[in-house]
């Protein structure tokens, strides 16, 4: 038995006629401490498989297991990451992870719990930041919030919805980085939603492509065979990385082309010539 | 030093004076001077504009009025009648003054006598205080109510009144709507089973509402000797008012971002404290627009009612000065007209220096 396990699982919003069957014969087992990164297209239909799996959706049909129970709700053992960062606005750094913190730890004293916050906002590098509110904050600072957030609660799975997704490429190596380091020290379970190829072998044990919806369903997966720490500026030479990476894009395109030319609807061009507009004598 | 000033006046609302501040702390002269042309000299350059207008459009009506009651007289009573009219007009009598739009002069000769008329009343209000005191205490003893001065509330006293009837009402308004707003705005049910009653309900005329209050009022009061149209009025106040932030709230509440929700959900919070540390303080905006409204619908509504309802206050200050059809009392109603103009500036300004002191967004616009 997997760790987390999603058995034959559909998801449609809507009945009747207006019905889109997003998510269709989805199957994924994860073990204990592995690190699966889903690629997709943008509209595949990631964020809803990431909502069935932190509980914030039921599936249609199917099961979603977590240790071998299935999933009804939210739990503090699996924390998210949301692609907006999704901090509250009217509360600062501190307060936002306190938040977190006090829901996770009910019974915790005063200052286990104001350690345990300061710890976290440190391990993010935002010390300096503690007391500012999320408009004064940059994209990267505000995502860093948002993993302080997560972590704090000390989950046994970490979910990341294209936790990086908006923020620029330098920020986003430095994050990655960031963790990777954290998801080693405690070897917590890690799963990671994506639209960059690159950033899944450099983090993940395993790539599974999401194939685009409607309909989505999980294609096969790819195995990094790459030891880590993995060192990105070397990355580019490793022949592992290159063949999994095309082998990957190669995929990716296909199914891209398949989606593009199974299309039903035959546009009829109207048969036109230019009207010769000169000024005739 | 300076920054804090600027702050200061920013946060009153009095941030036009930010370049006279500037300027006097040696900053860029030329672009201050321009500032101020801008920001300090057009409004009262647009004053003085509007002054000239009402001096010129009261003179011609003055004049229309003097030149109908001259020609008035001519016909009915001969040249020599009209003649002593005409004298008696220019010479400046009250006794046969044209009665029309004031002049912005006799408007402010007004506003100086009824401040007068106040001193006058509060020195023999005082007087009185001083004169029964001795006597009360006496009355105190033998268990009889003291005696209270009755005379004639000054129009200061009026401003005071209606200032409290408009609080009273507002807090009326605020304590019944925001709790009925944030439980409408939780549940859809709710939402849609009271919706057609609010949307009825909301463009009702004040003067409706008092005329319902006081059917209510009046039988409640049955036995109760004391004056009830205080509290006629404020319950109207309360009541007409009260829409803006039902509304607001219900909507502001339904409508708060779906990832604020998910957060809530992912951190598993209870109820009570999804409602108090997610929900209020993410629609704290849109509530406190919808109160902004109520007290300005509020105050606007206050002189209507007050009006109607014979409940002292500014309302019934403008109707007795109208009824009462004295030779300047055309002039005590504009100065009426201003004074109920700037008050109801100045709570508007109150309600939004609260609303940035509490409000989370206040980062982008202090």
């Amino acid at each position: 038995m997997a760790y987390l396990e999603l058995n034959n699982i559909t998801k449609n919003f809507g009945t009747g006629a207006d019905m889109t069957e997003v998510l269709d014969d989805i199957n994924l087992h994860i073990e204990e401490g592995e690190f699966v990164a889903i690629v997709g297209f943008t509209g595949s239909g990631k964020t809803t498989l990431v909502n069935l799996i932190n509980g914030l959706e039921a599936p249609t049909s199917g099961e979603v297991l977590f240790k071998g129970k299935p999933v009804e709700g939210t739990s503090h053992e699996r924390g998210v990451i949301f692609q907006n960062y999704s901090l509250l606005p009217w509360l600062t750094v501190y307060q936002n992870v306190e938040m977190a913190v006090r829901e996770a730890f009910p019974n915790a004293s005063k200052d286990f719990l104001d350690k345990r916050i300061k710890e976290y906002i440190a391990m993010v590098n935002l010390s300096p930041a503690i007391t500012k509110r999320p408009k004064e904050l940059s994209g990267g600072m505000r995502q860093r919030v948002s993993v302080a957030r997560a972590l704090a609660m000390d989950p046994e799975m970490i979910i990341m919805d294209e936790p990086l997704g908006a923020l620029d490429a330098l920020t986003r190596g430095n994050l990655q980085d960031e963790i990777l380091n954290i998801w080693n020290k405690n070897k917590r379970t890690a799963l990671l939603i994506t639209n960059d190829v690159d950033e899944g072998i450099y983090m993940a044990d395993r790539i599974i492509p999401l194939k685009p919806g409607p309909k989505a369903t999980l294609g096969p997966e790819f195995k990094i065979n790459i030891d880590r720490p993995r060192d990105k500026t070397l990355l580019n030479d490793n022949p592992e990385y290159k063949k999994t990476r095309n082998a990957i894009i190669e995929y990716l395109m296909d199914i891209g082309n398949e989606r593009s030319s199974n299309s039903t609807i035959h546009y009829e061009l109207p048969d036109l010539q230019p009207r010769d507009l000169r000024w005739r004598a | 030093m300076k920054d804090s000033l600027l702050r200061a006046f920013r946060f009153l609302g009095l941030g036009f004076l930010e370049p006279v501040v500037r300027l006097a702390a040696g900053e860029d002269s030329k672009k201050n001077v321009i500032q101020i042309f801008k920001k300090v000299l057009a409004p009262i350059a647009s004053m003085i504009l509007f002054l000239g207008i009402w001096y010129t459009g009261s003179k011609s009506l003055y004049n229309k009025e003097a030149n109908y009651a001259i020609e008035k007289t001519r016909s009915e009573r001969g040249d020599a009648e009209s003649e002593k009219t005409r004298d008696c007009i220019a010479s400046g009598d009250v006794s046969c003054q044209p009665n029309t739009l004031p002049s912005p002069k006799q408007v402010w000769n007004s506003f100086q006598l009824l401040l007068e008329d106040h001193r006058q009343i509060s020195a023999n209000k005082e007087a009185f205080i001083v004169k029964t005191s001795a006597l009360n205490k006496k009355r105190l003893e033998q268990g009889k109510d003291p005696i209270v001065y009755t005379g004639r509330p000054s129009f200061v006293d009026q401003i005071k009144t209606s200032i409290k009837t408009v609080f009273a009402g507002f807090l009326l308004a605020f304590l019944f709507a925001t709790p009925i707003g944030i439980i409408i705005g939780l549940s859809e049910t709710l939402r849609n089973s009271f919706n057609w009653l609010i949307q009825i309900l909301k463009p009702v005329s004040p003067v409706v509402w008092l005329l319902l209050v006081f059917m209510i009022v009046k039988t409640l009061t049955k036995d109760s000797t004391g004056d009830t149209s205080y509290i006629i009025s404020f319950i109207s106040v309360g009541l007409c008012s009260m829409w803006a932030t039902l509304v607001n709230t219900a909507v502001g509440v339904s409508s708060v971002d779906k990832d604020y929700i998910n957060v809530a959900k992912v951190l598993k919070l209870g109820t009570f404290q999804k409602i108090f540390k997610v929900i209020l303080p993410a629609a704290l905006p849109l509530i406190f627009t919808g109160l902004r409204i109520t007290l300005s619908v509020a105050w606007m509504v206050l002189i209507a009612i007050e009006l109607l309802a014979q409940s002292p206050g500014l309302g019934s200050f403008v109707w007795e000065e109208f009824q009462n059809g004295a030779n300047d009392s055309n002039s005590k109603i504009i100065v009426a007209m201003f004074i109920i103009g700037f008050i109801g500036f100045l709570l508007d300004q109150i309600m939004l220096t609260i609303q940035k002191l509490i409000s989370f967004d206040k980062g982008s616009d202090v």
